[in-house]
This record gives structure tokens, sequence and C-alpha cells, in this order.
């Protein structure tokens, strides 16, 4: 192994130091020495403390996250009270705000979203994670999902507004229903599609992961593939599908520009998958930078923070599920 | 690799440094997408005349008050009136300067895009949600010439705060008891139904793409579009289409020295009823926040020439240039700008 | 009766086989789908015109992205020079005190970072820079993607330096280098190409970040790499021209939305090529 540039000879051995301090030229060689090694031990302390900080600051970003969500939306809660969570009226006007219509799109879009996502992407995990480990098969398909992920959001809601939206409002006109395009039902697909990356890869791993053992004793047992799957494989890695989904939970709740796109952006509370509505994202989008009145502001702000504090449970529910299945294998 | 950085930390600051020494031609503004056509023209022209650029933003004329109270830009566009709560937020007097009036037109997606008359009350009621279908009785009979189709009526409302839906609402207001209980006037309404789309554009969009849609917009959105739009039964009784001479119809008010007037359900013959005059919000004082008297001569300057010179933008694009007498109350008034209280413009 | 059983069985084990295959390519159709609809639209866009000009007022066909693409990189340049040297002193310090007392606190703030909604932290960056400031300003557009990006480059730091063994580190040490200048020196260099495919994902992922721009960086019509003025970006121009009506502008959006996503690509192949090329073998 090549030694790394600057070890070694500009710094003098502890040893040396001391047989040196015998003799006159010896006590000045230690002497520098001294200085060298306590210009070294301070240069130490120093960047562990600069390291000390770096890991603090993390932490503190955090905090100062929260704080500042929470002072910036004192005023709301102030006013708005309890009654937020449960008001259905969101009148700038008359300056009632309740975030029920939006809580509501949320989820709807969201486990919507979840519900259809899941198929797909345990399709391709065990498609990724059995079927198909090596070869130019898996390498398509892991790329494509990869690629999915990259996509930005704002290109999806572009996408989705020319051409998702015109086939919703086709079928929308085919079965009666007003033709809107936009609404639950759009949002609900793209972000469909874009949750998918995320379940995908941490239950592909997770399948990956089930030891070939298990599975060979079920196959010598006589079972075919697919009662593996079903019965060994997906068990084995349920904890981990559901930390994937939890994860893509997280992501669908705050997505924010390809739902402002094709959501429809209704402030009232949403009564089936074909009409308009708007999610606490999207709200913030729409209002955040006119917000006139220091309660509307404060209101939008106090949206916010749900949205933080909802997102932030289920990742971290989500890492907890991880850690103890992790910790189990 | 020390030096790459110290190199790097050079040329960011090199940028910065430009920066604060081009501070004085830049100007700063947000607000209303009802002029916003006329306006990027105007600022394109006048940063080619005069070399100050002026960065304009269409978030809506609630963002431009909001951004004016803030003080995070020299000017904001509105085609609403500062309300009560915003005046006090903003804490020192806060000028409406006109630019010009637009008109806005009721815009539908027909087949055929037929030509169809509304009345005030059926207008309320469409939009209240009362109204379901095209084909409803109340459309039929001011339409008979017209072949209405069964589909259902698609509202398209403003999702962000707006200063066109202040001027739609104050109509419907003042021609509907209902609606100024129910629904009342603003920038940003709580809807009773339909659609939001982000600023005029994205409502003209969302109308072009939905059959049996309806929405509201200012009418040069509607002709770059080649959109269909209505025609109005106004105060005396005449279905009026709007246009350029009868949004200066309806300009022939008696016009308040701050000019904070509204133009709707106007009493002139053949005015349309939903026009309204779009302003620019400064603050009188402006030194406030450190800037610096050179900008704000610049926003003067910036202003006269919107007023004078640059009136010539608006008749092309459908725009009512101010009359001469709106001109000189605002003459007087951006005469009565001051820097640290002495008058800018002398 | 077996034979039924088992032709059954061996049925379901080759429908389900089909489903999972068939499953698997309908989830690749809207990445199909979405890359061909922006290579046929906006492919047609691009020319050095739209590439150096200035976009047109409202309503007039033609007009450029250029100013689009300065916004951007100086955004990136600023989020940059945020998040890389302390995500990188971070990452060094989780996998140097893996088992210190709030590295723990460490790890789950940044994990809680990471899927904070990208509004939420423009809303933050707004709060914190833009109303004292009182201006709009790339700066603010670059700290909110830089909080964004911080994250991906800690993590991904961490992850490389735990994979180098320790015996590199222990060597150094014993030879005598000072603590600062192994980890500088020796470490570091080491876990280059981890550390640069981080940075690489981390660019490509706050790239084409919207919400978080809205409200700081907050658009311009004009060309400039001012940190304290507004810019324009990318995802910015995509978003106010889709949601246009007029067809000129959506066909500049397509044209924008192909530029982004060209760089997105290439900057996923750049990263693969530099785990490839650059990774030391222990």
């Amino acid at each position: 192994m090549k030694l790394p540039e600057g070890t070694g000879a500009r710094t003098i051995p502890p040893a040396a130091d001391r047989a040196g301090a015998l003799s006159a030229r010896g006590a000045a060689g230690a002497y520098a020495g001294e200085i060298r090694r306590s210009r070294t031990l301070v240069s130490e302390t120093a960047f562990r403390r600069v390291l000390y900080l770096a890991g603090i600051s993390v932490i503190v970003l955090l905090a100062a996250i929260l704080a500042s969500l929470f002072i910036w939306s004192m005023p709301a809660i102030a006013r708005n009270g309890f009654g937020f969570l449960t008001g259905t009226v969101w009148d700038p006007v008359t300056a009632r705000f309740g975030v029920l219509p939006f809580l509501a799109g949320t989820l709807m879009t969201s486990f919507l979203a979840l519900l259809i996502s899941l198929v797909f992407s345990l399709a391709v995990s065990i498609f990724l994670g059995e079927y198909f480990r090596k070869g130019i098969a898996s390498s398509l398909v892991k790329t494509g999902v990869e690629l999915l992920a990259g996509v930005p959001s704002v290109i999806y809601g572009f996408w989705a507004l020319f051409f998702l939206v015109p086939i919703v409002r086709f079928v929308e006109m085919k079965t009666g229903v007003a033709p809107y395009g936009v609404g639950i039902l759009s949002a609900s697909l793209v972000l469909a599609i874009m949750i998918v990356p995320y379940s995908a890869s941490l239950s592909r791993e997770v399948i990956g992961l089930v030891p070939a053992d298990l599975k060979e004793a079920a196959f010598s047992l006589g079972a075919t593939r697919f009662e593996v799957v079903r019965k060994v494989v997906l068990p084995y890695a349920r904890s981990g599908i559901i930390a994937g989904v939890l994860l893509s939970l997280g992501r669908a709740l705050g997505e924010t520009m390809a739902v402002t796109m094709v959501i429809g952006n209704s402030n009232t509370l949403p009564k089936d998958i074909f009409g308009p509505a708007n999610t606490m994202a999207s709200i913030i989008a729409n209002e955040f930078s006119e917000a006139t009145g220091a309660v509307y502001l404060a209101s939008l702000i106090e949206i916010a923070l749900v949205l933080f504090v909802v997102t932030a449970v289920i990742n971290i529910v989500g890492k907890i599920v991880i850690v103890k299945m992790s910790v189990e294998t | 690799m020390k030096n790459s950085l110290i190199f790097l930390v050079l040329a960011i600051l090199s940028f910065t440094g430009t920066g604060l020494a081009a501070e004085q031609q830049e100007l700063t503004g947000a607000g209303a997408t009802f002029p916003y056509p006329l306006y990027s023209k105007m600022f394109d022209v006048y940063s080619k005349e005069y070399g100050v650029r002026v960065n304009y933003q269409a978030i809506g004329s609630g963002g431009g008050i909001r951004q004016l109270i803030n003080k995070t830009v020299d000017f904001g566009g509105s085609d609403a009136v500062m309300g009560e709560e915003e005046a006090r937020a903003a804490g020192a007097p806060v000028l409406h300067i006109p630019t010009c009036a637009g008109s806005v037109v009721i815009t539908y997606d027909l087949p055929g895009n037929p030509e169809i008359r509304l009345s005030p009350d059926l207008l309320a009621d469409i939009f209240s949600g009362k109204v379901k279908k095209w084909d409803d009785p109340r459309i039929a009979a001011l339409n008979r010439e017209v072949k209405l189709p069964g589909l259902p009526v698609t509202v398209v409302h403003r999702s962000d705060g707006s200063g066109t839906t202040k001027i739609f609402s104050d109509y419907l207001s003042k021609v509907s008891k209902e609606w100024k209980e129910k629904t009342g006037a603003g920038t940003s309404l709580n809807w009773p139904v339909g659609l939001g789309a982000k600023g005029n554009p994205g409502v003209a969009g969302l109308v072009k793409q939905t059959p049996g849609s309806l929405g509201y917009v200012e009418l040069i959105y509607a002709l770059q579009n080649k959109m269909a739009y209505g025609a109005i039964k106004n105060r005396r009784g005449f279905f009026v289409r709007p246009s350029l001479a009868s949004t200066s119809a309806a300009m022939n008010v008696a016009l308040p020295d701050d000019m904070k007037v509204s133009l709707t359900d106007t009493d002139a013959l053949d005015g349309y009823p939903i026009a309204g005059l779009t302003w620019i919000l400064v603050y009188r004082e402006q030194a406030y926040q450190g800037r610096t008297e050179a900008k704000a001569r610049e926003v003067v300057r910036l202003l006269r020439w919107m007023t004078h010179e640059g009136q010539k933008y608006a008749e092309p694009m459908q725009y009512a240039p101010l009359s001469k007498k709106a001109v000189e109350k605002a003459d007087a008034l951006i005469g009565s700008v001051t820097y640290n209280g002495r008058a800018i413009l002398k | 009766m077996r034979e039924r059983d088992l032709k059954r069985r061996m049925l379901f084990d080759r429908l389900f086989k089909g489903v999972v295959i068939v499953l698997a390519s309908v989830c690749m159709l809207p990445m199909f789908l979405i890359l061909f609809f922006i290579l046929k639209n906006g492919i047609s866009c691009i020319n050095w015109e739209f590439l150096t000009s200035l976009p047109k007022p409202m309503g007039e066909a033609g007009g450029g992205i250029s100013n689009a693409l300065a916004g951007s990189l100086i955004l990136i340049l600023i989020a940059c020079l945020i998040s890389i040297p302390l995500g990188v002193l971070a990452g060094i310090y989780l996998s140097e005190y893996r088992k210190a007392g709030f590295t723990y606190f460490s790890r789950l703030s940044l994990e809680v970072l990471q899927g904070i909604p990208s509004i939420v932290i423009g809303i933050v960056a707004y709060v914190w820079i833009v109303v004292p400031m009182g201006a709009f300003s790339a700066l603010s557009g670059g700290v909110a993607l830089g909080i964004m990006m911080l994250p991906v480059i800690v993590m991904s730091t961490e992850e490389t330096l735990k994979l180098i063994p320790d015996a590199l580190k222990e060597a150094s040490l014993a030879l005598g280098v000072p603590y600062a200048r192994t980890i500088m020196k020796v470490i570091l260099p080491a876990g280059l190409s981890g550390i640069g495919t981080g940075v690489i994902l981390g660019i490509a992922r706050i790239g084409g970040e919207t919400a978080p721009l809205l409200f700081t960086a907050f658009g311009s019509p004009f060309m400039g790499l001012y940190i304290f003025k507004p810019v324009s970006a990318l995802p910015l121009v995509v978003f106010n021209y889709a949601t246009s009506p007029y067809p000129s502008w959506h066909a500049l959006a397509w044209g924008a939305s192909f530029v982004l996503v060209v760089f997105i690509l290439f900057l996923n192949i750049l990263a693969k090529m530099v785990t490839r090329r650059w990774k030391a073998q222990f």
C-alpha cells in the first residue's frame, strides 16, 4: 500500500523525542516536538469539535424548522383552536379556516394512489427479487423504475395534464359524470405512478434477502413457485414490504406540484373521486404567496406544520419497522 | 483544492458585487394577471428604451398586495382595492395608481362556439351551482337561436387570490343579494361550486379544455385563445358585448381623487357591466427599509411612463386606456409620492 | 385427482408468473410514455435560439430559456456550497462516532429531514430569508434546495465511509498522521467515488424541484446571476408555461422539460460511471 502523503517525515516519533531530551540538541528537538505535538493535538480537538458541530447541526436544523413553523402558525392556532382540524369551511373573506377539506383531499388521493401502486410495486419487486434477479430483463426493469423516481414532479404534472386528464375526461363523459378531467382520480393516478419506485425498491431488497434454504425447503416439498412466493417469501418479507408502503405513503402525502396541476383546486369537501379537491400541499402552493392578513398566512403555515408532523411520524414509523426487521434477521 | 475553493468563493462574490452595483436598474413587481399581457409588453418596451429592467411576476392581485405589505417588491399590481385589514397591515399609506381598464368576460366551451347572452341573476345562479345544465330553460329563454347541448355546466373559478375575482364578485354582490350574503366579494372566495385554476391563464386554459365549462377571465385572454364569450345584460337592460368601446364607456363615471373606484354595474347605456380598473400600488413614502432615492425615482419614472407614453400599448390589446380625467388624477397621485417627505417629481 | 390438482397448481403458477411480468411491464409504460411525449414535443423546439434567448412577452411566439438555465445553475451552485461542506463533515461525524450519544438523534433528524415535503421547506426558506431580507432572491431558493440536498450528501458520505475498512485509518494513525489529516487526506479520497455519487444524485434530486422555488426564487424574465435578486429556473418555467393557455408557451414548456429530463438522465448516468471508474477496491 502506498504511503499517503504528508505522513511520517514531519512528525517526530515519541520514542526519539524522549531520548533526545538528554542532550542540549535533544532538548531543542524535544521542545520542537512538543510544539508540533501540541499543534497536532490542538488541530485534532478542533477538528473533532468541528465534526461534533456538523453532527449537531442536523438536529439543530430540524429543530429550527419545527420551531419556525410553530411560531409562525401561533396566530392561527390561537384563533382557530381545535376547530381547525374539524372545520370544513375555508373562507378567507370571513377568516374562518378549517382544514378538513384538505385533509380529506390528501388522505383520499394518497390512499387511492397507494392502493393502485401496491399492485404494481409488488409485481415489480417480485419480478426483480424472485424471477429475474440478473440479466437484461432485470436491468431494464430496474433502470426503468429508477428513472421513474428521477423524473421531477412538475414534469409528471405537465405530462398528466396533457395525457392523463384528457383520458379521464373522456371516461367521465362516457360514464355520464361531469367531464372535469381534473380531480381526485387524475391526481391519484399520477401519484400512484410517482410512488411505485419507493415501495418497489425496498420490497425488492427484502424479497431478495429471503434465505435460499427456506425457499429450497419449500420447493423440495413440491411447492410451485407461486406457492413459495405466496406462503414463504411474502410472509417473510412482510415487514419490509410494509415499510416500503409506509415510505411511499409519506412521499404521496407531501407531493405538491403534480397534484396541484391536476387536482382541480376546489376548497370544498370532496364528494367523490371524480370531483375536484385540494390537498394540504396544493392549497399552500396555491394561496401562500398572496395570503393577506396575519391569520390567513398563519393558517397556511399551520397546515404546513400538520403536514410536517404527519409525514415525519409516518417516516419514523417506517424506519422503525425497517430496523426491527433487520434486527430480526 | 484549497486554491480552487478560494477561486470559487471569489467568483461568487464577484457575482454579488455586480448584483449590488446593478441594484438601481432593476425593479421588482408582483400581482395581477388581469393586466399581465399589457404589462409584460410595456415592461419589455420600457427596458429596451430606458435600460431599466422591470421584473413583474403575475401571481395574482392577492399576491401583489401581500408582497407589497411584506416589502419584498417595489410595487404591486392589483385589480382589487386594498381592504381595511390589508391597509392596516401595510402600516403606511399605499397609493392606487390606475393604469388601464379591462373587462371581465364570461367565457365558455360549447360546441360551435356560439354567442351566449346572460343576465345578472342567471350568472349569479350559475356560479352558485343552482343552474346545472346548459339546456336549462332559463339559459334557453335568453338564447332562442342557439342550440344548447345537454352538457353539465362546469364552473371554473380562480384558485389564487385574484383582483379579477374581486371585480367579478363585486358585480355579483351588486346584482344579487343572495350572492352578497352567501359568498360576498373578495379576492379569495369560498366558492360554492367549481374547479379552480391558477391565474387568468389557468382559467382560460381549463375552460378551453373542458367541454361545457364556463369561467371568467380578462378580455385579452379570451381573444388571444380564440374563445367564445358572452354578452351580459347591463343595468340599462341592454345586452352588451365586452369590447374596447364598452369598457371605455364603463369608465365614464365620477372619479374620486384616490382613484379607488369600482366600475361594475355601470349606469352607462353602452357600458359593459363587468369592467374594472387595474392599479399599481406603491407606498406614498418611498424611504422605507433602506431604499435609495435613486430607486424611488425609478419607480416614479416608470409610473409616469405607464400612464402616459405606455398608454398607447393598451388599445391594441383591447384594454381601455385611461380617460383624460383619469390621467389627471393619476398624475396628481404620482406627484404625491415622496422620499423623506419631499416630492420626487417636481 | 392428484393429476388434476397438480395441473391446477401448475396453471396458477404459470398464470402468476405471467401476471407479474405483465404488471411489471405496465409499470414501465408511463416511463416510456413520458419520455416519448417529451422527446416528441420537446425536441422540435430545441435550437440555438431557444437555448440562448430570453422569454418574450405574454402571447408572443418565440423566446427561449437562457435565463432559466442560468438561474438553475446558480441555484444549484448555492445549494452545493451550503450542503456539501456541512454534509460531508456530518457524514464523517456519523461514520466516526457510530455509537456516541447524539448520533442516534442525528440520524433520526436526517430521516425526518429527508421526508419533509419540499413545499414546507420552501415556506421555511421564505420565513428565514425572504422576509428579513425584504426581497426574493436566488439565495433563498438556494438555501431551500440546500436543505433538501443535505440529507442525501450526509447519508451517502456516511455509507461510503462505513465501507472503508478501519485498517486504513488505523494504519495512517499508527504512522503518526494527525487525525484531521488522516480523515481529510486518506479516508475521504478513498471514499471519493461514493461521495461524488451522492453529490451528483443530490443535484439530480434538487434540479427538478419546483415547490420550494415558488416563494423564494420567484422567477424572472431577465438574465442574471445575482444571488440577492429573483431568478428564473427550469422547473419554474415548465410550471408557468404548462398551466398557461398559449400553445406557443406549451411548446416552450416541452422544450424546457426536455432539457430538464436530459440533464437528470445525464446526471444519473454520470453517477453510475463515477461509481464504476473511481470506486476504490479494498
